[in-house]
């Protein structure tokens, strides 16, 4: 590679750099701003104000407890029904499997947003409106096919030999996959786990349309509602809760990333 | 019965996906047969309409512009902008400094990694009449206009290119990663130039990424709700009003969820037909 060409391709990188790097910008600097408006500009008078204005509980602590409680709950659920159903798929030979992992991959392809009429519909049915467990199920469901082809390619990768001995040895099905299986596949259980945790914490249509008393409405909604009410004063205010929602899911994808390769769960989901 | 037996874990798994998957999609083409309402007396007790919601559908104005949208939004944000823009951060990752990959790569997926709602409010901002975007063109003595309300779409497509390229960036680093590098410098040798390289070696090589990569991000910009709701609402006037804010505003708005499953079962639908080419390509990479 010449020189030239290193320089021209460092100088097309930079500026697109720039450009996706703008508009987060405005975020960073208008929240230490107390005056914030919507320009990009350095705070003259920078302090933490607007945070201080935003940590009180109603506004950030019980919509990111909310929060929380919705994304863990939703990757356990995701979890333990992606292991329990990986298993067979990944252990038995049988002319069910591709059939079902084919299905499952159609699955993921179902656009989330436009099930949203009839789940609804569907909720109102079953009287499943506004109830926190119903929405953690609903939620699990929609990333489940993913989380089960992930799930299955990461066990695919533990050799059946370990398991072969445990069973030689007198352990059942279940207590081999529970002390040989998962033990060796932690980490891609740990990308699953992260994974569905990150979808969920972000997920704004959902508990949006699902949740309807403010005590359970996570930070996604919270934070719309105050940007309906105050957001067209209080800018430094909304940049500064976005920043503190966004802060949890930034250091989990930090911690998959670097952990395992930048592509790693992308090629975990996409290759078999 | 020991085979019944070992498929038993799978269970909970299909039980999941049929109460709130099979069914949900199964009751959206039901319900778009019918007057179901949010309130009222259709609430309780909806009736058939046969037809009635589709044949509205095309005489309706609202939903061949929506149709109309989607099909720009999803070209021109996810064909156009995210798969070129993402191959090209690839290839030039390819061939910069380490340091510099990594910053703009942070960069880039940072857009991404956001919870949808704040990337949706960092855009409204960039795009507001006194935003970032008009004091770049201020600094080069323009007057920017209004892009929210006099240009809607082109702030939603360039909005959701800059949300989602990170994932075409990411899909091709991996595919460029598996390019054999003998490869291209055989080429190299043989006197063919950078584009020749480009054309006739490298997109060949990747070119089951590329066709997986559109598969997915069509299904995902298909999908796109909340960027367009915060930044615009769908409005002015519909003017970008996508079929999933359709089939909100239809559903919740006016109340008439007969009319916003019909909506909703369209893009279902459409959803179906892209999930099964994607489903075929993966089959055919897998022998």
């Amino acid at each position: 590679m010449t020189t030239k060409a290193k320089l021209g391709a460092d100088i097309a990188l930079t500026v697109i750099g720039i450009c996706f790097a703008a508009p987060l910008l405005w975020l960073l600097l208008a929240a230490v701003d107390p005056q914030a408006g919507y320009q990009t500009k350095v705070p003259l008078a920078p302090s933490i104000e607007n945070f201080s204005a935003v940590m009180t509980p109603e506004l950030l602590f019980q919509p990111l407890a909310n929060s929380f409680l919705l994304s863990a709950g939703t990757a356990v659920v995701n979890v333990l029904a992606a292991v329990l159903a990986a298993y067979p798929l990944s252990r038995y030979q049988s002319r069910f499997n591709k059939p079902f992992m084919y299905t499952v991959l159609f699955g993921t392809s179902l656009p989330v947003t436009a099930i949203m009429v009839p789940v609804y519909g569907l909720f109102v049915q079953l009287q499943f409106l506004d109830s926190m467990a119903a929405t953690i199920f609903f939620m699990a469901t929609t990333t489940l096919p993913m989380a089960i082809w992930m799930t299955k390619n990461f066990m695919d990768s533990v050799p059946l030999e370990l398991e072969e001995a445990a069973w030689v040895d007198g352990a059942s099905t279940m207590a081999a996959l529970r002390s040989i299986v998962l033990p060796l596949m932690r980490q891609g259980l740990g990308v699953v786990f992260i994974f569905v945790f990150i979808q969920a914490w972000g997920n704004f249509f959902v508990p949006f349309i699902l949740l309807l008393s403010t005590d359970k409405q996570p930070a996604a909604v919270s934070i719309f509602s105050f940007f309906g009410q105050h957001g067209a004063i209080a800018y430094g205010q909304l940049a500064a809760f976005s920043i503190l929602y966004s802060v949890p899911v930034l250091v989990l994808y930090a911690l998959v990333s670097r952990g395992m390769g930048n592509s790693f769960a992308l090629s975990g989901a996409m290759k078999g | 019965m020991r085979r019944f037996l070992r498929l038993l874990p799978v269970v909970p798994s299909v039980l999941l996906l049929l109460l709130f998957l099979l069914a949900p999609v199964a009751w959206s083409f039901y319900a778009s047969f019918t007057d179901a309402a949010l309130s009222g007396r259709a609430a309780k007790d909806p009736q058939w309409v046969g037809a009635e919601n589709y044949v509205r559908m095309f005489s309706d104005d609202s939903f061949p512009l929506a149709a109309w949208l989607t099909v720009v939004f999803v070209a021109a944000s996810a064909v156009l902008g995210q798969n070129v823009l993402g191959l090209l951060v690839a290839l030039l990752m390819t061939r910069s400094r380490r340091a510099m990959a990594s910053w703009v790569g942070t960069a880039v997926v940072a857009a991404w990694v956001l919870p949808e709602i704040v990337a949706a409010f960092a855009a409204y901002a960039y795009f507001n009449r006194e935003g970032t975007l008009n004091q770049v063109v201020g600094a080069f003595g323009g007057v920017g206009p209004d892009w929210l309300y006099s240009f809607p779409l082109v702030a939603i497509v360039l909005a959701n290119t800059w949300r989602g390229t990170a994932f075409s960036m990411l899909v091709y680093r991996a595919a460029l990663a598996d390019v054999p590098r003998d490869i291209a410098e055989a080429a190299l040798m043989d006197g063919a130039r950078g584009w020749q390289r480009l054309a006739f070696i490298t997109l060949p090589l990747i070119r089951s990424s590329i066709a997986t990569n559109l598969m997915l991000i069509t299904l995902q910009t298909l999908a796109v709700f909340t960027l367009i709701w915060v930044m615009t609402a769908g409005g002015p006037a519909n003017a970008s009003t996508t079929l999933p804010v359709l089939a909100y505003q239809e559903a919740f708005k006016f109340g008439d969820i007969g009319y916003g499953t019909a909506v909703a079962s369209v893009l279902i639908l459409l959803g179906m037909v892209f999930g099964a080419v994607y489903v075929r390509l993966l089959r055919e990479q897998r022998p």
